[in-house]
């Protein structure tokens, strides 16, 4: 018998679940998060040319992925929420985006940080730069619409369009490395060519992107449980979650 | 179809032309915002030739900012726009004529305008046809993404604000390349890059915006 994904769909169905995940990916982030700084911090050894400055890449680079992949994320699900008009899916935006809001923070001033000691400036406005800060600007924008709007069905669908509409500026994103040759360096990891990196610096970044996912998909798994009790808490499923626990 | 849209840009321009101060003020903001620059900055003609450009283009952003809200605002109040949801004609057509009759009156001025402000940062008589073009082909670009703006924050308490916040980030690619085409030319490149882009940018946000406008309306509206 092949199994009902659509039965994860609800609410109901989806809390328990998700009650599951979240402590075994919170333990996946904390296992990589501790091997990946193991590796940042001990095995990468001191760059050539930019000295220990640049082991904050390890930090820089999984979130400033983290920042655009969410948005995409949270564009998708929005969209699903709007086309299909499944509760859950527009809850899985908002849940995400807070956490994406945080990525694209953290990218910016570790990215300050970093350009200080190398580049000599606090900030460049080159384009990934520029970029990245209109994508916070963005998931600010998707944040603010749906806190102002009171009905929950109509906020859900107004994000969903303003996701979908700013996900036009993922790619710009992406690809302005290729339009404009400023002072940021070209993209540090490549699928097409040989890294130009140390293995073990790639190693590195690669464990610590995937602590940052683990970490992602904790939060927002109990972001979206939070979202689930609050809006359904006339349902009978929450009634009964609420008496178990008093 | 065609008719329909003539119909919402002559009603809209009416209407519009019944409050014509709406119009002035908008305008009069931009030329104080625009004129308010040399007072902050200095006198000195170099750096005003410099900074003419993008501040032209910020001062329409912001001008554009404070007329948007104006789009639906009236019809939703008086429950107009209900009824051309409920027409039996495509509502994306309805929008269309919408924003082309609020261009008209809130971003067309602006660019008729603009190279009388160019003037007072020296700029040379060729730049100032250029940023006149620019603004001619990137004010409807403002009025267009605008709307999906305007239609999202319809009747929200703060709609002011937010709507600013929502949409002065899509703007940046207008602004740069609008901005981008005067500097280019002032620099000695040739504009036809930044303008083709910005064409570009127009007429596909002329093909998108009022079908997602209209979607937004309809999500707004129920």
């Amino acid at each position: 018998m092949a199994l009902n994904i659509f039965k994860y769909s609800s609410p109901a169905s989806f809390y328990p679940l998700a009650g599951k995940m979240v402590p075994v990916f919170y333990g996946l982030a904390a296992v990589f998060t501790i091997v990946g700084l193991y590796i940042s911090f001990f095995v990468a050894p001191t760059d050539a040319t930019q000295g220990e400055a640049y082991r904050i890449i390890f930090i820089h680079v999984p979130a400033a992925w983290m920042s655009m992949f969410i948005y995409i994320v949270m564009a998708i699900w929005a969209g699903l929420g709007l086309v299909l008009n499944t509760r859950l899916s527009s809850m899985m935006a908002q849940a995400l985006a807070p956490t994406g809001a945080m990525f694209t923070f953290v990218a910016l001033i570790t990215g300050a940080f970093w350009g200080k000691p190398t580049w000599g400036t606090w900030w460049e406005w080159d384009a990934r730069m520029t970029s990245e800060l209109i994508l916070l600007f963005l998931y600010i924008g998707y944040m603010s619409l749906t806190a102002a709007i009171d009905d929950v069905r109509r906020a859900d669908k107004a994000g969903a369009i303003l996701a979908m509409v700013g996900g036009i500026n993922v790619p710009i994103i992406y690809f302005s490395v290729k339009w404009w040759n400023t002072l940021h360096q070209g993209a540090s990891v490549s699928l097409t060519s040989s890294p130009s990196m140390a293995k073990t610096m790639l190693l590195g970044m690669l464990i610590m992107a995937i602590a940052a996912w683990m970490y992602s998909i904790a939060v927002a798994l109990s972001r979206v449980r939070l979202l689930m009790l609050e809006r359904e808490k006339s349902s009978a499923w929450v009634q009964e979650i609420l008496e178990q626990k008093s | 179809m065609g008719k329909l849209f003539i119909r919402v840009i002559r009603r809209d321009l009416l209407l519009a032309y019944r409050r014509r101060a709406d119009v002035l003020t908008t305008l009069f903001f931009f030329v104080i915002v625009v004129s308010l620059f040399p007072l902050g900055v200095g006198p000195e003609m170099k750096t005003l030739r410099l900074i003419a450009p993008g501040v032209v283009w910020v001062a329409a952003l912001l001008a554009s900012m404070l007329s948007l809200q104006r789009l639906f605002a009236a019809d939703y109040q008086d429950g107009t726009l209900e009824q051309m949801l409920l027409a039996p004609h495509p509502l994306g057509v309805i929008v269309l004529g919408k924003i082309v009759a609020h261009w008209m009156v809130s971003g067309l001025p602006l660019a008729l305008m603009a190279p009388l402000l160019g003037l007072q940062f020296d700029l040379p008589p060729e730049a100032l046809g250029i940023l006149f073009i620019a603004l001619l082909l990137g004010t409807p670009i403002l009025s267009l993404i605008g709307a999906v703006g305007a239609a999202l924050t319809l009747g929200l308490r703060g709609g002011g604000v937010l709507l600013s916040l929502l949409v002065l980030p899509l703007y940046i690619p207008a602004l740069i390349f609008g901005a981008g085409a005067v500097e280019a030319y002032i620099a000695g490149v040739s504009p036809e890059g930044h303008l083709s882009l910005l064409a570009a940018l127009l007429i596909f946000s002329g093909l998108a915006t009022p079908w997602i406008t209209a979607l937004a309306l309809r999500i707004a509206m129920e």
